[in-house]
């Protein structure tokens, strides 16, 4: 993989708030179809990390390149326009509307009919359930509200909305805490699709079980610096946290 | 294979419940149209509803509330409420028939004294919209403070009292029918009609319920919510406007009491109508039923001869059902799954 070009690279890094370095000179990579785990106590800068990269936070200094050009996003919506979209924990889906609405959610289609602009309905649920087929997630009824869905399938209509605008970078933060083992399951297979789309996924977890079924390395943070950084397949849980705790 | 799937049975569960939740409003129309025809039949011996007269008073009668209610159903969707909308109508009914009784009986004048009297509504809308969308006062409390603006400044232009109006077009437009449909209840189908596609069909209407739903996910989405806020209170006060406007035109006065029992029956109109004050759910159909009810009750305890005061204990006890069965259903349906 290393013989590709990054999608994203973070270089020299850093973010004080106050005289708090929330980050400090952080870098790291991340190539098409990678999955890269986040991982670090809390307070290690993970949050702030993901923001400055999706928008929310400018870096005091460093630089972000995105597909080998360097970007400065004043707003989280031009990273969004850019293909970097980002799931919070929350989900940010309005659960009083069904799943068309919500993958289309301020961008709906307009058809006109006598000349007069409608919402097309029939194209934004078509649409949607032509995404979710091809992300193999299965829902039965898409006339029904959100809120009448499984966490599961909630945060799957999450990722459809991402990936149907085009996220070339999709940062997740915290998408399994909120679901039961058998959801947690179906979400770790749905990275495992998103990766051999070629999305890149950045994976914010505390649950290592999660980070090992998914990632293909994990960064780990420790007061805003980077701890290390290791092959998921050539490193070990107890090394993880031994790098997360500073042991 | 991901299979994310809810069992069938509760997807089937909330189906029926949701109907049903749609149908109450509906039901409570008829129950009431029942009720009314059996107590005339059997205390007048007489019909209540195969009476066109009835049925035409009923119509008039839903009109001014109905006007309040559709634009208060935007903002009861996007989770604010508008409590100016009553003294907005007797603004208007002031304005209109001052400016009217200054611009004489020509046809141009009336047609200005109804602009004026439209512009005039809008204000207070947009006054709302700004405090509520770019100062963020709380909508009860913004709306509270413009109630108190807007009925002062009614009864200021009103000297006091009610303006009358002495104006041949303006009885045509309040007075007048087109086929046996007096204009008052047609401009008010239209007008309903109007704010049916708006809210169903328009990306307008589509956020607003985004907004009602999740606030935080629809500014994410990149909804423009201030925008969206002045428009909606706005829409508000204009319908409250045109309800003046009718009211003055139909009572050859312009009031500035005119709409003040009328902001309960348009909140209830909505509420009956299946819409949550919480914001995020409610449908024009549902509070033109809402409306009717409100028109049922009140012209229906006259025909039956039954002091008018039961009126509000029957409008409150609706209410409180309403909102009962709402409850209910939402403990019944796919509310389980949010954490």
């Amino acid at each position: 993989m290393s013989n590709s070009i990054p999608i994203l690279s973070v270089k020299g890094v850093s973010k004080r708030f106050g005289g708090v370095h929330a980050i400090d000179n952080i870098s790291l990579e991340l190539y098409p179809g990678e999955v890269l785990a986040l991982a670090g106590d809390n307070g290690a800068g993970k949050s702030t990390l993901i923001k400055t990269i999706s928008g929310v936070h400018r870096p005091d200094a460093g630089v972000i390149l995105y597909g080998g050009n360097e970007v400065r996003f004043e707003k989280p919506q031009q990273a969004r326009d850019h293909g970097i979209e980002t799931i919070y924990q929350d989900l940010a889906l309005a659960d009083n509307l069904d799943v068309g609405a919500n993958v289309f959610l301020g961008r709906e289609p307009v058809k006109r009919v006598f000349g007069i602009p409608t919402i097309d309905r029939a194209r934004m649920t078509s649409e949607a359930v032509e995404t979710l087929k091809s992300l193999d997630i299965r829902i039965h009824r898409f006339d029904l509200p959100l809120r009448s869905l499984s966490g599961g399938q909630r945060q799957a209509v999450a990722i459809a909305r991402a990936i149907h605008w085009k996220a070339k970078v999709l940062i997740m933060d915290e998408p399994t805490a909120a679901l039961g083992v058998p959801e947690q399951r179906k979400v770790v297979a749905l990275i495992h699709r998103l990766k051999e789309n070629s999305v890149a996924v950045i994976f914010i977890s505390h649950n290592l079980a999660d980070i090992f079924a998914v990632s293909d390395r994990i960064v780990v943070l420790r007061r805003g610096n980077i701890a290390g950084e290791s092959c998921t397949q050539s490193t070990t849980g107890e090394e993880i946290v031994r790098l997360m705790v500073g042991g | 294979m991901t299979s994310l799937t809810v069992a069938a049975s509760s997807v089937e569960k909330s189906k029926i419940l949701s109907s049903l939740a749609s149908l109450r409003a509906w039901a409570f129309l008829i129950f009431l149209l029942v009720g009314f025809e059996a107590w005339a039949h059997i205390a007048y011996q007489t019909t209540f509803l195969f009476n066109p007269f009835n049925l035409q008073s009923i119509a008039i009668f839903t009109v001014a509330p109905l006007l309040l209610a559709l634009g208060q159903t935007f903002v009861v969707i996007s989770g604010g409420i508008d409590l100016s909308v009553g003294f907005t109508m007797g603004l208007a009914a002031a304005v209109f028939a001052r400016c009217l009784n200054l611009t004489g009986p020509w046809l141009g004048g009336f047609a200005v004294a109804i602009l004026v009297a439209v512009v005039a509504s809008a204000f207070p809308g947009l006054v709302n919209g700004i405090l509520i969308a770019k100062l963020r006062i709380p909508p009860f409390i913004g709306t509270l403070g413009m109630y108190g603006v807007a009925r002062g400044t009614a009864y200021l232009l009103a000297g006091g009292t009610t303006v009358p109006i002495s104006n041949p077009t303006a009885s045509i437009l309040g007075n007048g029918s087109i086929f046996g449909f007096p204009i008052v209840v047609l401009i008010t189908a239209a007008i309903t009609l109007i704010m049916q596609w708006s809210l169903t069909q328009t990306r307008f209407g589509q956020h607003i319920y985004a907004v009602g739903g999740n606030r935080q996910a629809a500014a994410r989405a990149g909804i423009n919510i201030p925008r969206n806020t002045v428009a909606l209170y706005v829409l508000s006060a204009v319908g409250a406007g045109i309800g003046g406007i009718l009211y003055a035109a139909r009572f050859s006065a312009g009031a500035a009491q005119a709409g003040e029992p009328l902001l309960l029956d348009s909140i209830a109109a909505v509420v009956i109508g299946g819409a949550s004050l919480f914001g995020g759910s409610g449908t024009i159909v549902g509070t033109v039923i809402g409306a009717l009810i409100i028109a049922v009750i009140q012209y229906g305890l006259v025909f039956v001869n039954v002091e008018p005061f039961w009126q509000f204990i029957a409008v409150g006890v609706i209410i409180v059902i309403s909102v009962l069965v709402d409850q209910s259903q939402k403990r019944l349906t796919g509310e389980q799954f949010v954490e």
